[in-house]
């Protein structure tokens, strides 16, 4: 994280400031955040805070956390404590570097872990393949729970050739 | 000319206008908030250049704008205009924006995420918006390498959007639900299904001009089709709670609604001083009395219009010329006269 004043130090310090209803956000090192008029040094409570402080529940364990200790994304420089902070991460990197923390907050905004839409192109039609099959799956159940015979068959059919392209391409 | 504000669309009465806007980022780079100045603008070029000059059916129609570049007042018409969000403004040296001619497309760079596709319709056809905006993808993915993964999709700053990166949303416009309170009732049910609905214009469910965006919360385990559906199923319902509550509103106090109504037409067309807050209340009432036929001569498209002229960073685009608030006030109200009284002056 750089200052978005001086672009040059460590953003440490993210200010949230409210005049006349307008929002304005910035993260700033030390140095700046202090020139910066007007700014008490609190935590302001953000939508951020709030989101990465479902984090902290999700790990309520008798063992507290030591978040001092949290690794560092090796790509961007973003360490756990700062995730929290700022409710941004750094990187497409810091989604595995902090994969274990990150997962149970995942689920619990969405519901969910996985990632059934779209798929670029370019990631290989793979991807593409497997989630129709999947997909088609999930409408083959449908159909039998509805009881519409035919179209399963027809699902079926389709789900099978799908996978003999996907061994193929193996 | 404002796709949008201008054009037509289906079921325009209620809903003004659908949104989809999809979050991206480019696999090599950090997010924005971690880039430098100068990395920022590598971004911007990346992005401009798979629109503009890449060899795409779409690189005539694109023009880039880089926000430090431009003027205060014109940063505030784009916001007014929602092309562009005020977060974008906030960092200009590092973030810009390509808009097609008909500003139905703004591609955000550098907000909290690399890219920000925005497609805006007028009235309600989301399908159509979500084509579009599919389409642009697919186009920038040609150049451009996505941050994607397998299991949990496209990659964003904030893992509120991880997945689809999709916010899929309605503007529209509900004054009776409003008058008899409904809405309260409206947001709680929306949020249980993982819509938000929020005033455009306020804070939090107070709506100035009782005008509501709903959108999409959840981004990841459904597909955007899914997510659409749920949207478009949810704003029908909406709109058929809207209509019951206009019935109910017409035949248990007529005269009064049309007294509200037509007294809104009368201070709209008569006032000398008006601020926005109450020039966007008047205007709402004005709305429903169209499509109520209680006001005939005023068609919708003048209402959109002027709903984001007399908006500050407009009305002085309009003047050529920075305005007091109060020189402002005065010259929205002759803004509005003007428009609403079509053969007067």
């Amino acid at each position: 994280m750089i200052c978005q004043k001086c672009n040059e130090k460590e953003a440490t310090v993210h200010v949230t400031k409210i005049v006349n209803n307008q929002k304005t956000e910035m993260h700033l090192c030390e140095e700046c955040a202090r020139k910066n008029d007007g700014i008490a040094f609190e935590t302001p409570f953000t939508i951020n805070n709030f989101l990465t402080g479902l984090l902290d529940s999700i790990h309520s364990s008798p063992i507290k956390v030591d978040y001092i200790k949290t690794t560092t994304c090796s790509k961007c420089g973003m360490n756990y404590g700062k995730f929290k902070q700022l409710g941004r991460l750094g990187c497409s990197e810091c989604y595995k570097t902090f994969n274990e923390k990150l997962m149970p907050l995942i689920k619990r905004v969405h519901g969910s872990e996985n990632h059934t839409g779209k798929v670029p192109k370019k990631a290989g039609s793979q991807i593409r393949l497997r989630r129709r099959v999947l997909n088609l799956k999930k409408e083959l159940r449908r159909a039998i729970d509805k009881e519409e015979f035919e179209r399963a068959a027809q699902l079926r059919d389709e789900i099978k050739l799908l996978e003999k392209d996907l061994e193929k391409s193996e | 000319m404002t796709k949008w504000i201008n054009g037509e669309g289906p079921l325009d009465d209620i809903v003004i206008s659908s949104r989809i806007r999809l979050a991206r980022n480019l696999e090599e780079y950090p997010f924005p908030i971690a880039l430098t100045n100068e990395k920022s603008k590598e971004v911007i070029k990346k992005i401009s250049d798979a629109i503009i000059n890449g060899n795409t059916a779409l690189k005539d129609d694109f023009s880039l704008i880089e926000i430090d570049k431009i003027s205060d007042n014109e940063k505030q018409v784009l916001i007014e205009k929602h092309l562009i969000s005020p977060n974008l403004v906030e960092t200009p040296q590092k973030s810009a924006v390509l808009i097609n001619k008909d500003e139905s497309v703004s591609i955000m760079i550098n907000e909290e995420d690399h890219l920000r596709i925005q497609c805006l319709f007028p009235g309600f056809q989301l399908d159509e918006t979500w084509d579009l905006a599919d389409k642009i993808d697919d186009i920038l993915e040609e150049n451009i390498q996505y941050a994607f993964d397998e299991k949990i999709g496209y990659l964003t700053s904030c893992p509120t959007n991880v997945g689809t990166g999709i916010r899929a949303s309605v503007m529209i416009h509900l004054p009776a639900l409003t008058i008899t309170g409904y809405m309260d009732r409206i947001l709680q049910a929306a949020n249980q299904i993982g819509l938000t609905v929020r005033g455009l214009y306020g804070e939090g469910t107070e709506s100035e001009g009782n005008i509501y965006q709903i959108s999409n919360q959840v981004t990841l385990g459904r597909a955007e089709e899914e997510i659409i559906d749920t949207l478009k199923e949810v704003t029908k319902q909406i709109m058929g709670k809207e209509h019951d509550a206009r019935a109910t509103l017409l035949a248990n106090n007529r005269i009064k609604l049309e007294d509200k109504i037509c007294r809104s037409f009368g201070i709209l067309t008569n006032a000398r001083i008006i601020g926005s807050k109450e020039a966007l209340r008047l205007i709402s009432d004005v709305r429903l009395g169209i499509d109520l036929g209680i006001i005939q001569n005023v068609d919708v498209k003048t209402i959109n219009n002027l709903m984001i002229e007399i908006q500050a960073g407009v009305l002085q685009k309009i003047y050529g010329k920075s305005l007091s608030a109060n020189e402002r006030d005065i010259k929205r109200a002759k803004l509005i006269r003007k428009k609403l009284n079509l053969n007067k002056e």
